[in-house]
């Protein structure tokens, strides 16, 4: 039986000077990468597929699979790039990993690298996130003059260089062909499929862009073996991953479990909800996907379990808001914020989120007609899946999820003129007198 | 005026890359830490180092939000007012320092006989910190579980010049200087700041009183029954829009 958490990732995270690369090779750090330049590159990509990883970055897309698309007869470069621009609101898993040991990354990219023949291999990570990146800066200085990278790695002929891109913010560059844009010095706006970027990706060649946590994970599983990571989890969703719970829950923060745990077990674990405080809906994978509530709290929190009860594992991104909390408030600025960040390039998502805006606002403020929630249901019907990218459909999933939910709370906003909860109670500090 | 100095700095970031034009994020953040904010002239060497013109260098620079066509402060502060931070805080703080600093969104304090630094004043997206809500930064650190008493101070010690340090993070310096980190000139802090706030560490010490832990090497379970083919995948993975891509190109084949 496996235990209920199992730090594996999180595990040197509050050693001291954990970023350094004398604490994580006092820790085993970088054995795998001995172990993984004595295989064949094919064996790893097969030990990965064989662990049943699949993508960390919420899509759940089998990450030995993915490598394996990368056609070895092409001429042309091939790359590895690391998506570390970690945007999707409640996503907080990536920037404490590459903030606290970041050579667990670096480790993952020389040996995915390695696995993929790539010689060139780039971390994506967003610019608002100064200390990490420095950090990761370090640790790639660092991985150099230990013979990490470069030229000839430890005499093995094989030679890679890892270059760290700071962003400049813009949520878009999260999808992965617009985080290739972005990579290529221009608008972050994603590109049209096929071809998909295993075949033609940064300046057009054969490209695998898997996320932080994704990466992060290769180390353990050539260290352990593809059996002990596929112990954990569950039937289809294996391995263990980064659950980060956020909101009205008494401790807050990273919790590393096998796939398939409940939120149920993980309030428990973050000491319940605050005190007096009752859960009232919840984001199991970030924003994009569909809000769930108290009726699910059994849910198993693997790629299946949550796909089944109509939202998505994601990134396992917990936000937690108790009875205090107003969910059209909630959802409309969840709607501002995709508005912000459509990338302009498609109609229907340009156009689409910015008539959402309107009509969900008018709501809050208890303004229109309960007509306007067919009105913001037809929106979001003619908004999903017309566009280039999943922005648009992630910014219709609050939206459907909380009228199905709670219908009769947007009536409320109606009958009431406004909002009826007050917002200073579902503060942090209410209890200190919010409005000091 | 592009100093000679700076004119290398770009060329020696283009040159990072395989191909030129991949610079031209870091670039402009390196014109931003040269001249407080991306200017005609920034956007002119860059196009000429890069061989495009300066339209496109603009049409970059607009698309981001982090480049500023307007001078910013000494320090940047902003305040994330996305739906749990807002909810948690977030919107009573970016109020209260709006007032308290008489500044609208995305606008730069007066300075005043007092002061000895001016702030630029702006809500921002997730800062992906949620654990630490209500989150703030400055200048792109870490400023976390703020309230508006601890916001207000925040600012009042910035203008005055008080030393400031970010929670999870080194004492703060300008934001000109964290526009040159971000374009790839580190500045020999990352050794500053704990590894880990405490709220990333929680499940971690949980595991460490309960005696839970990962499996040992020999663990092995049951094989994976995960998908064997690209269309198995594409329909298990959580996005339509792969398989709808995935069944086009098949049938394009």
């Amino acid at each position: 039986m496996t235990d209920t958490l199992t730090p594996v990732l999180t595990d040197n995270w509050g050693s001291e000077r954990s970023w350094t690369l004398a604490s994580y090779e006092a820790q085993g750090g970088y054995r795998a990468l001995k172990k993984a330049l004595a295989m064949e590159p094919a064996d790893i990509i097969t030990a990965v597929k064989d662990s049943g990883l699949r993508g960390r970055g919420g899509a759940g897309f089998p990450t030995g699979m993915k490598w394996s698309f990368i056609p070895q007869d092409n001429p042309k470069p091939k790359y590895l790039v690391v998506n570390a621009d970690e945007s999707e609101p409640g996503t907080c898993k990536d920037i404490p990993l590459m903030m606290a040991t970041p050579h667990t990354l670096v480790e993952g990219v020389i040996i995915s690298s390695y696995a993929i023949r790539a010689n060139t291999a780039f971390i994506y990570i967003r610019g608002e996130v100064l200390h990490v990146i420095r950090r990761v800066q370090a640790a790639v200085t660092e991985a150099y003059a230990a013979g990490h990278l470069g030229k000839d790695i430890h005499g093995t002929g094989y030679d890679l260089d890892v270059v760290v891109h700071a962003g400049a913010g813009a949520y878009i560059c999260g999808e992965e062909t617009a985080l290739l844009e972005g990579l290529e010095g221009r608008r972050g706006q994603p590109r049209l499929r096929p071809p998909f970027p295993a075949v033609a990706g940064l300046y057009a060649s054969p490209t695998v862009i898997n996320n932080v946590e994704s990466i992060a994970s290769v180390p353990s599983i050539i260290d352990h073996g593809a059996d002990w990571f596929a112990s954990m989890g569950t039937e289809k969703s294996k391995g263990y991953g980064i659950f980060s719970l956020s909101g009205h829950v008494k401790t807050p923060g990273q919790y590393e479990a096998p796939l398939g745990i409940t939120l149920r077990e993980l309030i428990d674990l973050a000491g319940g909800m605050r005190e007096g405080h009752q859960l009232k809906f919840w984001t199991p994978g970030g924003s994009s996907t569909p809000l769930l509530t108290a009726d699910h709290l059994d849910v198993p929190l693997d790629f299946e379990g949550v796909g089944a009860a109509g939202s998505m594992l994601g990134t396992r991104a917990l936000q937690l808001f108790d009875e205090t909390t107003c969910v059209v408030r909630a959802v409309l600025r969840w709607t501002e914020f995709y508005k912000h960040e459509s990338c302009g390039k498609c109609t229907p998502c340009r156009e689409g989120t910015w008539w959402l805006v309107q009509t969900l606002g008018a709501l809050e403020k208890g303004q229109g007609s309960e007509s306007d929630l067919e009105l913001l249901l037809d929106q979001c019907d003619n908004i999903l899946g017309r566009s280039f990218c999943a922005l648009a459909d992630g910014a219709t999933s609050p939206i459907v999820s909380s009228i199905e939910y709670f219908r009769e709370e947007y009536l409320a906003h109606l009958a009431h003129g406004g909002c009826p909860l007050d917002p200073a109670a579902s503060t942090l500090f209410a209890a200190e007198g919010a409005s000091a | 005026m592009i100093s000679e100095t700076t004119y290398a700095e770009l060329r020696e970031i283009a040159a990072r890359y395989p191909e030129k034009r991949s610079g031209l994020l870091p670039m402009l953040h390196l014109v931003q830490a040269d001249h407080g904010r991306v200017t005609p002239e920034g956007i002119e060497a860059c196009a000429e180092i890069l061989d495009i013109t300066a339209a496109e260098v603009s049409g970059v620079a607009t698309f981001y939000t982090m480049y500023k066509r307007k001078p910013v402060g000494d320090y940047h502060v902003g305040v994330c007012t996305n739906t749990l931070c807002a909810v948690m805080g977030g919107d009573l703080i970016f109020d209260r320092l709006k007032q308290h600093l008489d500044v609208g969104n995305d606008e730069t304090t007066e300075l005043r006989a007092e002061d000895q630094a001016s702030i630029t004043l702006e809500h921002v997206e997730c800062n992906a910190a949620c654990d630490y809500a209500p989150v703030m930064t400055v200048n792109w650190e870490f400023m976390d579980n703020m309230t508006v008493q601890s916001a207000t101070q925040l600012v009042d010690d910035l203008r005055a010049g008080t030393e400031v340090h970010s929670t999870r993070g080194p004492r703060l310096g300008t934001w000109r200087e964290a526009e040159r980190v971000l374009a790839g000139f580190p500045d020999g802090l990352a050794d500053e700041g704990p590894s880990a706030g405490p709220a990333s560490l929680v499940g971690r010490e949980l595991a460490r009183q309960r005696g839970w832990t990962a499996p040992s090497s020999d663990a092995s379970g049951t094989a994976p029954a995960i998908a064997q083919t690209k269309l198995e995948a594409v329909e298990q993975a959580d996005t339509s829009r792969a398989e709808t891509e995935t069944l086009q190109e098949q049938t394009r084949d």
